[in-house]
């Protein structure tokens, strides 16, 4: 980039907002992804629609590659900005601008921090259910951008759910708008959903419909401590198989339980080989009936150990060992790599013995948890960036891991992405001509490549 | 100095300084959990604000790919050493001790803040730093203008450093040291008790060092006010200035160890904080030193921690104080030492008070020790937050436990045309002895 492109955006969006040192570009060089990070040439942070137009118009015409920012949590390597250019962070859109109560919708600015937004709602006895392990720091527009998940995903679903409309800004500055809040809207292709989990590679998210529902009124939580892994899949089932949706249904395998066991001692049998954490909720009553399933679903299913929480605490108490699980993972070692391989709900148990003789054919410790009732799992990684050979391990032990979950009809991905960090493996989960096909869509929509190029679907 | 100072200079001059940090800053996974917690970043709204970008700043300068620069020292003084973001960190990364090493660093490099700087240079000297701000009591009507009925004046003019239109607490015109005999004799008693005043009570809050004689006295606790304390060290730490830190925490362990007291109160989170981790952590490698330290670390108690804790007070003592009472915990409270239950518990004896908890009460008030000399404006927005939640819950009276705090919520009430009281917690409870006597 050049001093008169510098400049010109600082005449868009004032000197205050366009930042050069050394240092500050520094900061803007990495997200949450261990192993990547570049510099920029400039971060720049538009007020508004109509400076996020202009800053993209300019960088069209001359080239420059644009790598759209929120909070940089992600954990795909959405945000580094591999080839130069310009960070653009979204920060500062961050207005609620509308709870329509009769509509059930609010429309936000993509810099919104998801639970700032939960915060707004909750006084009307509503939630936004997209609920990452981010919430508190995550941006409406990098969820949306991510379609990213959370806990609740079984039964609230993830981001692509509550996503009714956008406005968005395209590679060449023009402003459209998607969808609305019409609950039913099939005027056209659905771009709303094209751009949600579109990671920056398509458009710029200026402005968010999103859907609301009535907060659950009660809820109720459950632990099975088990030392078979058979028997644990086979009370997930069971549940389902019950006709019960709970919002959680959480497991954790036993490298994780002897890590958190270690770290925070609550309680957890070392030579468990699973533990269930389950959560349903909604009307009071119907909550009481579906706990009392689940508590016997457990039981027929051979749990050796089983809790069923009476108050707020005891409930917190139970969450406790989920919790503790990523920072007590995370203590281990200095880095940490959190993947979110997914499979059908009924192979979890073959995918979680697979990762376990991944870790010890290659060596490298893995720690897995995740969210049992839709199978995206969280295999964690723990090691040290800094110790090449160490590294081969680990690498290898990723590919596997990978190629398994393809194997098992699963996915690379649940929610945290592609970006980088799992392209290598794209090819062999679409193939190539749906490779081609995305290829397209991408070359249409931004045919200069400026939009976080060489992500999601590799160089063009 | 040139502008450019590079991590090569840096390390020609003190090779272990920065890299033993290497490790530590490597535990940071870079999820940016802190973003959620961390005041400045609330504020400033940019990477380099928060401490994930403060520690990649750290990593950078290690690395060689950025300069140890202007820009640099900046961005590790945008702190104000809450510790919200150690509290929050999945990973257990001491993120505030790592910034404070940033600030050493820079500090070695090319000296300090220029007005902290002559603050603390005056600070090194007992004599000087006790003579001056004597004098800044006797004159201090002529730089300082008066707010009728509060602990605070408006700075007339404008002072080095400090922004005009701040409200700062006037300092005494007699320092409570002055104002009492060495040793405060009572009759039999039950134990003796060291207490380490600090400086913001011995020249600016001497009201909280007045009641915290006369509940010690209620007590029949004997109190000695060592003549040779001098400050704990905390602000020239807490600005990188390590050597300083050494000289003055060495002078004030001595002091205290020759007394042999029994316990050793202070009426300040840090300052509690010094005593009890900050000096072990200074000598933790000095053997001699070590074991006087670690000995007066345990007996060393906050005030209302050793009331609740160790006297265990006599509540029937206590008479109505008709207040509506909010807390704010100090950072140094909350997360240094972690006594937070014991002042609650002291306002909770008195008859008549009405407690009400306010949103967030442990979110930093902005102060940061030294942080609003040289940040004035950010400290303020932070502190607005604060006084939003304070005027939240109707309460007529704030309290907290540093005199600090106390100081930056009074400039906050101020500043937001508030009238409510801001007092120390042990203020409180001697009133509350007094009226038990009506
Ligand atoms: C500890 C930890 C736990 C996590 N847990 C979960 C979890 O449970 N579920 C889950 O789904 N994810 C999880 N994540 C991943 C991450 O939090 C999510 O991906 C989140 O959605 C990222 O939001 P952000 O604001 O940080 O976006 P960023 O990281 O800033 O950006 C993410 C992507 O979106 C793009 N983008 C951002 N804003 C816009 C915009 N306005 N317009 C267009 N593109 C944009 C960026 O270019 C990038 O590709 C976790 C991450 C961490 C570190
Ligand atoms: S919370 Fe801890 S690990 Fe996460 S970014 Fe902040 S300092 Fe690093
Ligand atoms: S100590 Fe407080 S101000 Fe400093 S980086 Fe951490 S959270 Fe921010
Ligand atoms: S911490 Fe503050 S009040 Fe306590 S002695 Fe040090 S400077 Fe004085």
């Amino acid at each position: 980039m050049e001093k008169h492109h510098i400049n010109a955006l600082k005449e868009i969006v004032g000197e205050e907002n366009v930042l050069t040192s050394a240092e500050d570009l520094y900061c803007y060089s990495y997200d949450a992804t261990p192993g990547h990070a570049h510099m920029p040439d400039a971060v720049v942070s538009p007020a508004n629609t109509t400076e996020t137009s202009k800053i993209l118009k300019l960088a069209n015409e001359n080239r420059i590659p644009v790598y759209t920012r929120g909070s940089g949590t992600n954990l795909s390597a959405g945000c580094v900005p591999t080839k130069g250019g310009i960070v653009l962070l979204m920060t500062r859109l961050n207005q609620i601008l509308e709870v329509d109560l009769e509509n059930l919708v609010a429309v936000a600015g993509p810099g919104v921090v998801v639970a700032d937004l939960n915060k707004e709602v909750a006084s009307f006895g509503l939630i936004y259910p997209p609920d990452p392990g981010t919430v508190a720091t995550a941006t409406l527009g990098g969820t949306v951008a991510e379609n990213a998940g959370g806990l609740r995903g079984l039964k609230y679903g993830v981001s692509k759910h509550y996503i009714m409309g956008l406005e968005v800004v395209l590679a060449n500055g023009d402003i459209i708008n998607t969808g609305g809040k019409n609950v039913k809207d099939v005027s056209g292709y659905d771009m709303t959903k094209l751009f949600t989990g579109s990671e920056g590679t398509l458009c710029v998210i200026t402005k968010i419909i999103a859907k609301l529902v009535p907060a659950p009124e009660a809820k109720k939580a459950m632990m099975a401590i088990f030392k078979d892994l058979d028997n644990a899949g086979k009370a997930v089932s069971a549940i389902i198989a019950a006709k019960i949706i709970p919002a959680t249904l959480e497991i954790m395998d036993n490298a994780t339980i002897r890590t958190v066991e270690d770290y925070a001692k609550v309680g957890l049998p070392l030579d468990a080989e699973a533990v269930l954490l389950i959560e349903v909720d909604g009307n009071p009553i119907v909550v009481e009936q579906e706990a009392a399933k689940v508590m016997e679903a457990l039981k027929a299913n051979h749990a050796d150990f089983v809790q069923i929480a009476k108050d707020d605490a005891e409930r917190d108490k139970l969450w406790a060992a989920r919790r503790a699980a990523l920072p007590a993972l995370a203590k281990l070692r200095p880095t940490t790599y959190v993947e979110d391989a997914t499979v059908p709900r009924n192979k979890v148990p073959d995918f979680l013995r697979e990762v376990s003789e991944i870790a010890k054919r290659n060596n490298v410790t893995i720690g897995t948890f995740g969210h049992a009732g839709d199978g995206n799992m969280h295999p964690t990684i723990v090691c040290d960036i800094r110790q090449p050979e160490e590294m081969e391990r680990v690498y290898k032990a990723m590919d596997e891991m990978f190629k398994a979950a393809i194997a098992l009809n699963g996915t690379l991905s649940g929610e945290h992405g592609i970006g980088l960090g799992k392209l290598p493996w794209m090819e062999q989960q679409h193939g190539t001509v749906a490779m081609n096909a995305m290829k397209s869509i991408k070359r249409a929509l931004d045919p200069n490549l400026i939009l976080n190029p060489g992500k999601l679907v590799g160089e063009c | 100095m040139s502008e450019t100072i590079t991590a090569k200079d840096i390390n020609e001059q003190d090779k272990a300084l920065l890299s033993d940090l290497q490790d530590a800053l490597a535990n940071c996974m870079k999820c940016g959990n802190c973003m959620e917690v961390c005041p400045v970043y609330k504020e400033v709204g940019k990477e380099a604000a928060v401490a994930r970008g403060k520690l990649s700043l750290m990593e950078g300068v290690l690395k060689g790919a950025i300069p140890l620069s202007a820009a640099f020292d900046t961005a590790m003084s945008k702190c104000v050493s809450c510790k919200a973001c150690t509290a929050k960190c999945p990973c257990g990364v001491p993120a505030d001790e790592l910034i404070l090493r940033g600030r050493q660093a820079a500090v070695k490099a090319r000296g300090l803040h220029p007005i902290k700087k002559k603050v603390f240079a005056l600070l090194k000297s007992r004599h000087l730093f006790d003579f001056s701000l004597r004098m800044a009591g006797i004159f201090g009507p002529i730089t300082f203008k008066k707010i009728p009925g509060k602990m605070a004046a408006l700075a007339r003019f404008p002072m080095p450093g400090m922004d005009y239109k701040r409200v700062t607490a006037p300092f005494a015109s007699t320092p409570l040291r002055s104002q009492y005999p060495e040793v405060i004799k009572v009759d039999r008693p039950t134990m003796r008790v060291g207490f380490f005043t600090g400086c913001t009570i011995n020249y600016i809050y001497t009201d909280v060092g007045q009641s915290v004689i006369n509940v010690l006295k209620e007590n029949n606790i004997e109190v000695t006010m060592p003549s040779m304390q001098h400050c704990c060290g905390t602000p020239v730490y807490m600005s990188g200035d390590v050597d300083s830190a050494k000289i003055l925490a060495k002078h004030n362990i001595e002091t205290f160890d020759s007394y042999n007291f029994d316990y050793i109160v202070s009426a300040c989170g840090s300052c509690t904080e010094a005593f009890r981790i900050e000096f072990p952590h200074l000598f933790h490698d000095d053997p001699k030193m070590s074991a006087m330290t670690e000995k007066l670390a345990k007996k060393t108690y906050e005030i209302s921690e050793f009331l609740i804790d160790i006297v265990k007070i006599d509540k029937t003592k206590l008479g109505p104080v008709d207040v509506t009472v909010t807390m704010h915990d100090p950072c140094h409270m909350a997360r240094g030492i972690k006594v937070t239950k014991q002042p609650r518990e002291v306002l909770k004896s008195i008859p008549g008070l009405k407690f009400v908890e306010m949103k967030a009460p442990d979110r930093c008030c902005g102060s940061g020790g030294s942080f609003s000399l040289g940040n004035y404006e950010l400290s303020r927005k932070i502190n607005d937050k604060k006084i939003v939640d304070i005027a939240s819950t109707n309460a007529d009276t704030v309290v907290t436990s540093c005199g600090t705090c106390r100081m930056h919520l009074t400039d906050g009430l101020f500043q937001n045309n508030m009238n409510q009281d801001a007092l120390h917690v042990i203020q409180v409870l001697d009133r509350s002895y007094k009226a038990g006597k009506k």
